[in-house]
């Protein structure tokens, strides 16, 4: 009695995880998406964790969509199944056009780079940022992409300068900061003396000597900024 | 052996005693389910029904949750759990989202069930039927304010389990689909429901009234100013309202608040009780015998039905529990009061960068206009007829400042007298929680009866969910707004419904048709509204709430400029402390000086980004109904 009491139990518990191996046999994601955001072949710059685009896998029962963060020099890297994917962006999301109807389709086998061309409303070109004394003056010139009925102006662009290599218009993302000079595109010009501006009183003058720039175009109608490349500066 | 089959028999024979035992000790009728013919036979007893669909009402700001009255950066809250609200850099876009069919099919339901019952009089059955829909329309409205067009579901829908639930799935109305809806619900029900003004919990023709003159507003407005930011729209309509439409809808606004006005539901007026202005402004809020209360969510202390805003934000110092002092309303808050002449003015801490030394410790709110003190615990005045303790040490003649990190600390004075007070038993303490952080505490919606700051007893001040002095300004904008598309005779009645405001307010010059602009539309009801739940939706509906909020920090230079301009950055609440001046010998000894600073626990800048306009919707929900469509920028 007490034997057949002991076989029942264990087999019991032998059925139990013989189910949950079953259950759980798929292996972890392993192939990795890599790329970045490009218009003829240069990569766009955006701000940090702003701008995003979602893979969709059709054909399963639900439709929410993976999320695939931009970092600031529009770079991507997204761990991932193998499988079909329909890429998209959200619309007006990204200083750059969307259209809903845009999608990307393709397939997953390994690792796969793939750089995504987008239609900018802008370029940020010769940007130059350089510094000399506590002075910070960056340069550069702005080219119109898209022109005709979906162009827009440009509302204002600043120089952000932070502590950390991401600069950005947020909070955290710039130390200091100056308007820029756009009546003329061609010549945007924008400087901060890091030592007296007084824009941010708590947070005085780095014991550290460097810094990172980068110049941030604020396109009218458009929430996301468009960015030049992050600099290094030595003080 | 033997044992084991004793036991199978005892075992066997209890089951079959069990399942041979009578019909009726099982079949008893449940004692905590009443059937639908059990509750809609009796009046009272339908009438708990709709009692506890009440109860279910969804308010953005309510009483019964402090933090929904006291966001986007209009108070400091004192409270160590929330300083980090302030040191983060904006919304999620799931924020405010509300999506909760469950309750619409429980009111649909009881409008059918209702309909059914045999056993009630059909003037019974009419009136239950038309709080109803009063509910439903409310909670419409509430959704198109957070999400935009959603489905409309007017009858209870029921699954019929074929294995394919796709006739169950609706689209999407657009916006204005649903804000129409609402207006002709009002407009249905205000001839259904009772016209008595001494009704204020349930819903009234002067209720029906008041949300139809909110919702025509608040559309009229989406569709002038939705233009300003072309990206939070959807190309079906489901956000964004077409331009062509401000005017009717505007129209629609001013005619029922000026039903409202006028008379024509009641005997509704400004509450102007008490001689004192700033004490009759307060009183406003908690005094129940009260023309202007128009509907309400109310409250009843021995009634099982209380809420704990008192307990949360009593001043530290005269608290009946250990807590208080949550919300400090900001230093912009507190300066956009104008003046009695109607001017604006920064509070006058300095001239010329010299200090301003004050007799008295509350003369330097002298002479404003009468609400703030109604809506502001003043340093130097009192609540529950005790004073507040608000000064935040001594500045020596050194232009040292000496203080303590303990309410009420004492400390000797150098070369002054040993073991004084240094500090308040308010405060401020900078990151000492329940101190009156910015220097102020709220007094909007505190119950000055005795014990309603105690957990046990808790307060019964009701909440206004709409009121006459909302009314009144819902009829200025809108005829202000109606003048702006052209119809300049419209302008006069912004002008005289914002004066009957401003007189009782105790401003003494009043303002002439010039006066009206946008900006003073704006500052009358971020002054009389503040801390009522209504002002997220002013920055939403006018498409400023990515300008008022857009992540930069508040510089200690632009916080005291651009006063009551809507667009006034409001990213961070910044604090003003006032000080005792302790040099002896000085003709300035004794008075009061003030400094103006933000706290070091304020360390981010909000940003509302396009994608907070509308709340998103939730990916569950997406899944289950294909046929919806995400909101803008999600």
């Amino acid at each position: 009695m007490k034997y057949t009491f002991y076989i029942v139990i264990c087999s019991a518990l032998l059925l139990m995880t013989s189910c949950s191996n079953e259950l759980d046999n798929f292996d972890a994601p392993s192939s990795f998406l890599t790329g970045s955001i490009t218009y003829n072949g240069e990569s766009i710059n955006v701000g940090r964790n702003r701008v995003r685009f979602e893979l969709r896998q059709p054909g399963y029962a639900l439709t929410g969509a993976i999320d695939v963060a931009i970092a600031q020099d529009g770079s991507f890297s997204s761990r991932l199944f193998d499988g079909k994917y329909k890429l998209s962006f959200v619309p007006n999301d990204g200083p750059f056009r969307t259209v809903a109807t845009d999608t990307i389709y393709f397939d997953l086998k390994g690792n796969k780079t793939m750089d995504i061309e987008v239609d900018p409303y802008y370029m940020v070109r010769n940007a130059q940022i350089t510094n000399s004394g506590s002075v910070i003056n960056a340069s550069c010139s702005l080219e119109k992409i898209i022109t005709g009925a979906d162009e827009k102006t440009i509302e204002s662009a600043r120089l952000f300068v932070n502590r950390t290599q991401f600069v950005d218009d947020t909070n955290e993302g710039k130390a200091w900061e100056a308007t820029a000079d756009i009546s003329n595109l061609s010549a945007v010009t924008a400087s901060v003396d890091i030592s007296t501006v007084d824009n941010t009183p708590d947070k005085p003058e780095p014991d550290q000597n460097y810094l990172f720039a980068r110049i941030g175009v604020k396109i009218s109608g458009v929430e996301d900024l468009l960015y030049s490349e992050v600099v290094k500066i030595n003080l | 052996m033997k044992k084991q089959i004793i036991l199978l028999g005892i075992i066997s024979l209890m089951a079959w005693s069990c399942s041979k035992s009578d019909e009726e000790f099982l079949n008893r009728p449940p004692t905590t389910i009443l059937t639908q013919d059990q509750i809609f036979k009796t009046e009272d007893a339908a009438l708990s029904v709709i009692g506890d669909l009440y109860n279910r009402y969804v308010d953005f700001g309510t009483i019964k949750d402090w933090r929904s009255l006291a966001g986007f950066n209009i108070s400091y809250w004192s409270r160590f759990g929330d300083y980090a609200q302030f040191q983060n850099s904006g919304w999620g876009n799931g924020d405010w989202g509300t999506w909760n069919y469950e309750y619409i099919r429980e009111l649909n339901l009881t409008i059918e069930r209702i309909g059914q019952a045999t056993a009630l009089k059909d003037e019974v059955k009419a009136g239950f039927i038309a709080e109803v829909r009063f509910l439903r329309a409310s909670y419409y409205f509430e959704m198109v304010k957070r999400m935009g067009g959603v489905p409309l579901i007017l009858e209870p829908l029921t699954y019929d389990f074929s294995g394919d639930p796709s006739y169950l799935q609706y689209p999407r109305e657009t916006e204005a689909a649903i804000y129409d809806f609402v207006i002709s619900e009002a407009e249905a029900l205000k001839d259904l429901l009772p016209s008595n003004a001494d009704s204020k919990s349930r819903a009234t023709k002067g209720a029906a009234l008041a949300m139809q003159a909110r919702a025509a507003l608040y559309a009229g407005s989406i569709a002038k100013y939705g233009g300003t930011t072309p990206t939070v729209s959807l190309p079906g309509g489901e956000v964004g309202i077409p331009a062509a439409k401000a005017n009717a809808y505007y129209t629609t606004a001013l005619n029922a608040a000026e039903a409202i006005i006028n008379g024509e539901a009641g005997a509704y007026d400004l509450y102007n009780k008490k001689p004192d202005l700033s004490e009759n402004f307060a009183a406003l809020f908690y005094d129940k015998e009260n023309p202007e209360a128009i509907f309400v969510e109310d409250f009843k202390v021995g009634g099982g039905k209380t809420h704990g805003f008192t307990i949360e934000n009593q001043p530290r110092s005269t608290a009946e529990e250990q807590e208080g002092g949550n919300i400090n309303p900001s230093l912009q808050f507190v300066q956009s009061f104008e003046l009695l002449n109607g001017t604006y003015a920064p509070l006058a801490h300095e001239v010329g960068g010299d200090p301003v030394y004050y007799d008295q410790i509350d003369d330097i709110f002298d002479g404003r206009d009468a609400r703030l003190a109604g809506t502001v615990i003043l340093p130097g005045s009192d609540f529950k007829s005790k004073p507040v303790d608000i000064w935040a040490g001594y500045i020596l003649s050194d232009n040292t400042i000496l203080t303590g990190d303990q309410r009420g600390l004492k400390k000797d004075i150098p070369g002054g007298p040993l073991n004084v007070q240094v500090v308040g038993f308010d405060g401020p303490i900078a990151g000492f929680e329940f101190t009156a952080q910015t220097g102020f505490y709220i007094r909007k919606h505190q119950d000055p009866n005795s014990g309603s700051g105690r957990r046990g007893t808790q307060s019964d001040v009701w909440f206004m969910r709409y009121r006459f002095g909302e009314v009144l300004l819902n009829a200025a904008e809108a005829a202000f707004e109606l003048s702006e598309l052209g119809d300049g005779a419209k302008l006069p009645k912004a002008t005289t419904y914002l004066n009957r405001l401003r007189v009782r307010a105790g401003l003494t010059v009043p303002l002439t048709d010039v006066d009206i602009t946008f900006d003073k539309i704006a500052h009358e009801r971020y002054v009389e509204l503040a801390f009522e739940g209504l002002h997220f939706y002013d920055l939403k509906r006018w498409r400023i709430a990515h300008i008022v909020q857009d992540g930069n920090p508040i510089t200690m230079g632009e916080v005291t400029q651009n006063i009551g301009v809507a667009t006034k950055r409001e990213t961070q609440p910044y604090s003003i402390w006032p000080y005792k001046y302790f040099n002896p010998g000085n003709p300035n000894d004794g008075k009061y000086l003030y400094k103006i600073l933000r706290l070091p626990n304020i360390t981010g800048a909000d940003r509302f980004q396009f994608g907070n306009y509308y709340s998103e919707i939730g990916q569950g929900t997406l899944d289950a109904n294909p046929l919806l469509v995400r909101n803008p920028n999600h």
